[in-house]
């Protein structure tokens, strides 16, 4: 960014000229340091927004560190209802004077930048394409409260203050959102609502308010809520009868389990007698957590492990042994940047081929790929039908922005008729009807065997083992036996194209170019096919959401000429798992990749399109 | 092939515990372990102390890890549901397990190897978790399956068949369950059946982790002089210390335990266990007490056997979980989802 350093800054609240009005349309990013409460103030403006019926979205960029890091905080409010990252910031709070420099800098032309005038500025730091606006939060903030926490923390919520006048925010709203969290606790909201105060008032005396980029009521948030993906899995694992959770602390997978046990306390405690119908077991490492997994799906509970790729990588031996001895479990990756450590706090989307096929030996898995908390919640519901129906791990892919930013989706719904599939399980009266029970026979020839509950029948007991089998559960180390058994593992995956979730398609008649695509880069698809279609390019989309893949993808495939595949990761893990998984040509696909750890944004799209295509029209 | 079915051979018709059954159905396949493995005895013990339990055979799951040990999980109880996950890690598939349906018998067996070694994480949390179940470990000082390695449990100086002498001290399990909190700490011997099956009656009825090390010699690779794991060796260093004595619930005490000497111990199904102290100043109830005498006994080389160590009041995972009584995964689906109104009055807070 160009830095003018001759000219004068302008003076608070003045505009420049080119600033057009623009309503309900633009990016707020806060700049702040973690540990101070700003998640709180950030959460209601964004909420406050919310509630004026405009489509909002929040991604929180935080460091991994307990107190005194930058952090940063963006909002996107958009009329069109688009959720990805746009690349623009129109108004930067800027409130960390150690990322000053950079944030200024950040500010897209014609854009404003708010910082706390109590302290000067650095004058060094100047730009003339933009409007800075000093507002003294510290000083106003430091004379109401004497408490040093409170003033930390009112700071932030005074800065909400001076955005509710500029932006033309109900200030009801505000002071609803107040009384709903704060519930009976006077103090706070008087606390609180004073410091909105002090911002608002500050701005309407000394800016010219509103701000042409302001908003306006609409009616587009109905029927919607605003939430995290990590809270719907965890929803999701209650609704879908999960008692048995075992898990190993590791962000950005955390919040799951707390969701969970949350949700637990509330749904699952014995009214009378106070005990639990749940268990969940903190273990002393991942690989653990896995084995708890095993052991109560074994027997017969549906059980799942919440982590992110580190933790997978050390549940590797285990999700072998899952494969082999056909034990249903439910994974939730909650993809953060990799490799080893990586970026914690970070996004990627860069443990699918590792997940596709984790373990030694000759292992598939099966893996859902959701693409926003309403997914995370769908998609945790159906893979514990998924893993007890082919009795083998299922992945559910979620990843950090998906997980931990709160996300606007449709409101769920929850058919009360839905029985979870259990799978092919003997019970007591059928094994003591039979025979003899033999656990790795295909009655049904897919692949899919019958199982038992241990203590259900001495008729149905068997040995489970992670060493070589035959199609009875005895040893072998007979090679007829052991491919016997592998061979029929090899049709139960291609079962399981039947019994995943669809591809999701975009498709209009007649067009050769694609994007195919998954998981949380669905916003940022939707909206470059937008733009795209707007400056006259019709593409076409397909978004896988699971592994195996299915007879529509491949048709997908065959059917588009130019297939350009967006992903998060840098060695186009989805374009390589689809040009060994479908018979699709390595020449028609290009990859559009984003790993840098910011969730993927639509120009990153449409440029790597459109280059690509001019490439092609020049060529 | 090393999977044999086991020869049908009839035992005595009179030989029926209380549900009707014989000691053939508490067995499992022909063990494919070397003659004379001290495993083979430990399997026997087993088998014997889950006859006279009067325990159907189908209510126990039985697990294990990767080893020699870990084998023998198949030679008994063949109506039983059996588990050999990956090595160093059947604890963690027991407390999945367990958690998922508390009612049933849960045995593990393992080796100084697969517990020591590879999987002692997993075996301190099991026990620090006071996983319900009887965990055995087969402890011979040497890596079987891969040909005569040492293990953890190797003592300083104990020779190796090819002649290397081990110089890192032991882990010893007994020491180490009753340092980290362990609710009942056993050792035995492979060769004293006599003293081996009230242990594994005890170990199975006892309401906790119950830890139980058996030194069980390995006749191939550290059964020859100068190896501290031998029979010779352990049976010349063998030091009861404690006798326990299991005694049924509906069986009364007979015995008069007025002299200090006995001390009967009350299981939480109602079964005791009674504790003959061999030496005065043993107490199994004191643990800072039976782990100066463990620790000044080894010293001098003993090996110190019996109930060393028990508390029936610790609790276990599930009453530490506040868990329902019923199996987890008995539980109606109804009892388990909260339904659609629920999920609807729910959002309201996200909205």
């Amino acid at each position: 960014m160009p830095e003018t350093r001759t000219r004068n800054l302008r003076r608070s609240g003045v505009q420049p000229e080119s600033m057009q009005t623009r309503i309900n349309d633009f990016v707020i990013k806060i700049a702040n340091v973690n540990g101070t409460g700003s998640a709180s103030a950030n959460g209601l403006l964004m909420k406050a927004i919310f509630r004026m019926g405009i489509p909002v979205v929040g991604k929180n960029f935080f460091p991994s560190n307990i107190q005194g890091l930058p952090t940063w905080f963006e909002i996107r409010v958009s009329r069109e209802g688009y959720m990805a990252r746009s690349g623009r910031v129109d108004i930067m709070v800027a409130m960390n004077a150690q990322t000053y420099a950079q944030d200024l800098a950040d500010v897209s032309p014609g854009g404003y930048l708010l910082y706390d005038s109590t302290w000067p500025r650095d004058k060094q730091l100047v730009r003339d394409d933009i409007t800075v606006i000093g507002i003294p939060l510290s000083q106003m903030v430091n004379t109401h409260f004497e408490n040093v926490r409170a003033r930390i923390l009112m700071k932030n919520v005074c800065y909400v203050g001076a955005l509710a006048a500029l932006l033309d925010i109900d200030m009801q709203v505000i002071t609803q959102l107040l009384k709903e969290t704060f519930g009976n606790k006077e103090k706070l909201i008087a606390g609180n609502l004073k410091s909105i105060e002090l911002g608002y008032n500050y701005a309407k005396e000394h800016c010219k308010c509103p701000l042409p980029l302001k908003l306006e009521r609409m009616q587009a948030t109905a029927d919607h809520i605003m939430v995290d993906g990590n809270t719907m899995a965890g929803l999701g694992c209650v609704y879908a009868g999960a008692t048995v959770g075992a898990w190993y602390p590791i962000t950005p997978s955390t919040s799951l389990m707390d969701a969970f046990k949350d949700f637990c306390e509330r749904y699952r405690v014995d009214k009378q007698s106070g005990k639990h119908r749940y268990c969940i077991v903190q273990a002393e490492d991942e690989l653990s957590a896995i084995g708890m997994v095993l052991g109560a799906a074994w027997n017969g509970a549906r059980a799942f492990t919440p982590t992110s790729g580190p933790g997978i990588s050390l549940m590797n031996e285990f999700i072998g042994f899952a494969y082999y001895a056909e034990i249903p479990a439910v994974l939730f990756d909650v993809q953060r940047v990799g490799p080893s450590t990586g970026m914690p706090t970070r996004t990627q989307q860069s443990d699918l081929l590792f997940c596709a096929y984790a373990s030694h030996g000759d292992t598939r898995h099966v893996l859902l790929f959701p693409a926003d908390p309403g997914e995370c919640f769908q998609f945790a519901v159906q893979a514990f039908d998924l893993a007890e129906q082919l009795q083998t791990p299922v992945f559910v892919m979620s990843d950090l922005d998906i997980g931990m930013n709160d996300w606007m989706v449709p409101k769920l719904k929850w058919d009360q008729n839905y029985i979870p599939d259990r799978g092919k399980v003997y019970s007591r009266e059928q094994l003591e009807s039979m025979q003899v029970f033999r656990r790795y026979i295909d009655n049904d020839s897919d692949g899919i065997c019958y199982r038992t509950y241990p203590g259900v029948s001495a008729k149905g007991s068997y040995f489970t083992r992670g060493s070589g089998h035959n199609r009875f559960g005895g040893y072998t180390e007979d090679a007829a036996e052991y491919q016997d058994v592998l061979d029929r593992l090899r049709r139960k995956h291609d079962t399981a194209k039947q019994l995943v979730p669809a591809p999701v398609l975009r498709i209009k008649k007649g067009v050769k170019t694609a994007i195919v695509s998954l998981g949380s880069c669905d916003g940022a698809v939707l909206e470059a096919l937008d733009v795209l279609a707007r400056e006259g390019t019709e593409v076409n989309y397909l978004r896988v959401r699971a592994f195996p893949f299915n007879r529509q993808v491949e048709e997908f495939l065959d059917g588009h000429e130019h297939i350009f595949v967006v992903e998060q990761n840098r060695d186009a893990q989805l374009k390589s798992l689809l040009l060994l998984e479908t018979r699709v040509e390595k020449r028609k696909l290009t990859s559009i990749l984003h790993y840098g750890g910011m969730p993927i944004d639509s120009r990153c799209i449409t440029e790597g399109i459109s280059k690509a295509l001019a490439k092609g029209a020049a060529a | 092939m090393s999977f044999m079915q086991k020869p049908k051979v009839s035992h005595s018709q009179r030989l029926h515990n209380e549900l009707g059954l014989s000691l053939r159905d508490y067995e499992g396949s022909m063990s494919t372990l070397c003659a004379g493995c001290g495993h083979d005895s430990i399997t026997a013990a087993i088998i014997q102390a889950f006859w006279e339990l009067n325990i159907e055979p189908h209510k126990v799951a039985k697990m294990s890890g990767i080893g020699c040990s870990s084998k023998t999980p198949a030679y008994f109880l063949s109506q039983a549901h059996g588990i050999n996950a990956v090595h160093g890690r059947m604890p963690s598939i027991a407390t999945g397990a367990n958690a998922a349906d508390r009612n049933l018998y849960y045995i593990g067996v393992s080796g100084d190897g697969d517990s020591l070694s590879i999987g002692l994480g997993q075996f301190i949390h099991a026990l620090r978790r006071n996983l319900n179940m009887l965990y055995i470990i087969e402890n011979n000082g040497v890596y079987g399956l891969t040909k005569g390695q040492f293990s953890a449990s190797a003592d300083v100086g104990s020779k190796a068949k090819k002649g290397e002498v081990n110089l890192q001290p032991p882990i010893d399990p007994a020491i180490a369950a009753l340092t980290l909190g362990g609710s009942f700490v056993a050792r035995s011997f492979s060769g004293d059946k006599a003293q081996l099956v009230p242990l594994i009656k005890a170990g199975i009825m006892h309401n906790g982790f119950a830890m139980l090390d058996v030194l069980s010699p390995c006749v191939t690779f550290n059964d020859h002089e100068d190896s501290t794991k031998s029979y010779a060796h352990t049976r010349q260093f063998y030091h009861p210390a404690v006798h326990a004595d299991f005694i049924p619930s509906k069986q009364p005490i007979r015995a008069a335990y007025d002299n200090g000497d006995a001390m009967p111990v009350e299981l939480h199904d109602g079964s005791t266990v009674v504790l003959r102290k061999v030496s005065k100043d043993y107490n199994p109830t004191d643990r800072a007490q039976a782990y100066s005498y463990l620790h000044a006994h080894q010293k001098r080389g003993e090996i110190v056997t019996g109930l060393l160590y028990i508390d029936e009041a610790q609790r276990e995972m599930h009453e530490l979980s506040n868990t329902v009584g019923q199996a987890l995964r008995d539980l109606p689906y109804s009892e388990l989802c909260p339904g659609s109104a629920a999920l609807e009055e729910l959002q309201s807070q996200y909205c």
